[in-house]
């Protein structure tokens, strides 16, 4: 077996059935798990005090929607590449979680904002910055939502996203270019991390936990698409006969 | 190949002489937009002064999206658009004829407009020339990034309101570059550092985009 076996839409859809119910187990535990430690055993921060608990949401939802737009480039460049059906359908599934997190970011930052900073929204570059990639997700999924044409509106909406990828970068290093109000990162793989460690495990737990729904709605939302797209072939004839 | 280039530009901005209705719309709607602040803020001439660099950048990029959704949809319609792609010369080239032919009918008209805009918001002279040189070397970006989202939106119901979507985004930096740059002029600070990281945006833009909107273009008409 090869692994391209699974970039056909029929057998890929199958693979997505069986792993979706792991990734939403195993998401549902490392939330359980995490949110537990978030709020019953990380200690009171001496300076933030209890308003701190925020980033255990925060930070793994802003990790989540600058990487979940990378990754969404990264298929379009491959479907754009080799044209490959399943691409444009893993951009297209990753979309609406990606916005969803990038959402969450900046509610939960305006949050933490207003008894830290005392302001729910200052207009500094990483904010803004995230702002822009809240646009962008809205920009790609209004696009791809506005072509009928199936072949055009993947192809258009990978341009979109390729060209918009050049803002993650930007909000990335946006804390160490410019001087902003939002502080650095607190957690380096390079050196050791500013924070207790029981905080740092909660938080990574939080953001596996990121992960894992982020895969498991996705798989969700790709096995729906490729139905759609798909309902003229042979297998869906015989797959809805089955379950109707 | 240049000869391409000015027949493409040449044909584009004839066209825009001979149907002046349309070409003066967003003209007066860049006039427009700029002379409402005022009315909703109020006369003030400090607090006009603070904000009349961003109002006209920002009405800028109004007026240039206005016009751009029409900047292939025009020829695509009547077919020329596909005549032209079918050439022996490169589509990117056909892409950047058309983005400098849109700079030249709306963009530099902005620039004669904007100081006479600026005045109206008490700003002074070094400030004003400021305005004038930060749009010169941005109002390119606009028509060159706006270029993409006109061929990615080639022909959809709705392409007006889809291409504000996919391409203000793109704009934020010659937005804050460009206004920053006046805002350098006016407090003293100097506006240097804006207007070389606006000139790299527009060598970047100058660079990239005529490709990626050949290949929007193709992507839309196959």
């Amino acid at each position: 077996m090869n692994l391209y076996y699974y970039a056909s839409p029929a057998t890929f859809y199958h693979l997505a059935g069986r792993l979706i119910p792991w990734f939403a187990a195993l998401a549902f535990v490392l939330t359980g798990v995490g949110l537990y430690i978030a709020f019953f055993v990380a200690p009171t921060d001496f300076q933030q005090g209890e308003g701190y608990r925020i980033i255990f949401i925060h930070v793994p939802a802003a990790w989540m929607s600058m990487f979940i737009y990378v990754v969404m480039a990264f298929w379009s460049a491959i479907g754009l590449a080799w044209n490959t059906r399943l691409s444009f359908i893993m951009a297209r599934a990753l979309a609406p979680t990606g916005a969803m997190f990038t959402f969450v970011a900046l509610w939960t930052g305006a949050f933490w904002g207003k008894p830290m900073w005392g302001a729910w929204w200052v207009w500094d570059a990483r904010l803004t910055s995230e702002l822009i990639l809240l646009f962008l997700y809205v920009g790609f999924m209004a696009l791809t939502a506005a072509i009928d044409d199936t072949r055009r509106s993947d192809r258009a909406g990978a341009l979109l996203n390729l060209v918009g990828v050049i803002n993650v970068p930007i909000i990335y290093f946006s804390v160490k270019w410019w001087n902003t109000l939002h502080q650095g990162s607190s957690v380096s793989l390079t050196r050791a991390p500013s924070m207790a460690h029981i905080m740092l495990w909660g938080m990574l737990i939080l953001a596996l936990a990121a992960w894992m729904y982020a895969i498991a709605s996705a798989l969700y939302r790709a096995r729906t698409l490729i139905l759609a797209r798909e309902r003229q072939t042979e297998w869906v004839r015989n797959l809805v006969g089955q379950s109707a | 190949m240049l000869k391409f280039l000015f027949t493409v530009i040449r044909r584009d901005v004839l066209l825009a002489a001979r149907r002046r209705g349309d070409w003066l719309t967003a003209q007066f709607f860049f006039v427009m937009v700029v002379s409402l602040f005022p009315l909703g803020i109020g006369p003030e001439p400090a607090m006009l002064r603070a904000i009349g660099s961003g109002v006209v950048w920002v009405a800028a990029l109004l007026a240039c999206l206005l016009s751009l959704s029409r900047l292939f949809a025009d020829d695509f319609r009547d077919g020329s658009l596909e005549q032209m792609l079918i050439t022996p010369y490169p589509i990117a080239l056909l892409a950047l004829g058309k983005a400098i032919a849109h700079w030249i009918i709306n963009g530099i008209p902005l620039l004669l407009i904007a100081p006479v805009l600026g005045i109206q918001f008490n700003l002074p002279a070094a400030a004003l020339w400021m305005l004038v040189l930060s749009l010169a070397i941005g109002t390119p970006i606009l028509s060159l990034l706006g270029s993409i989202g006109a061929a990615l939106t080639l022909g959809l119901r709705g392409g007006g309101v889809l291409i504000t979507l996919l391409i203000l985004p793109l704009y934020v930096p010659a937005l804050i570059f460009g206004a920053g740059a006046v805002d350098g002029a006016l407090s003293g600070t100097g506006s240097e550092a804006h207007l070389s990281l606006l000139g790299a945006f527009l060598m970047l833009a100058l660079l990239l985009s005529p490709w990626v909107s050949a290949l929007a273009l193709k992507i839309s008409v196959e």
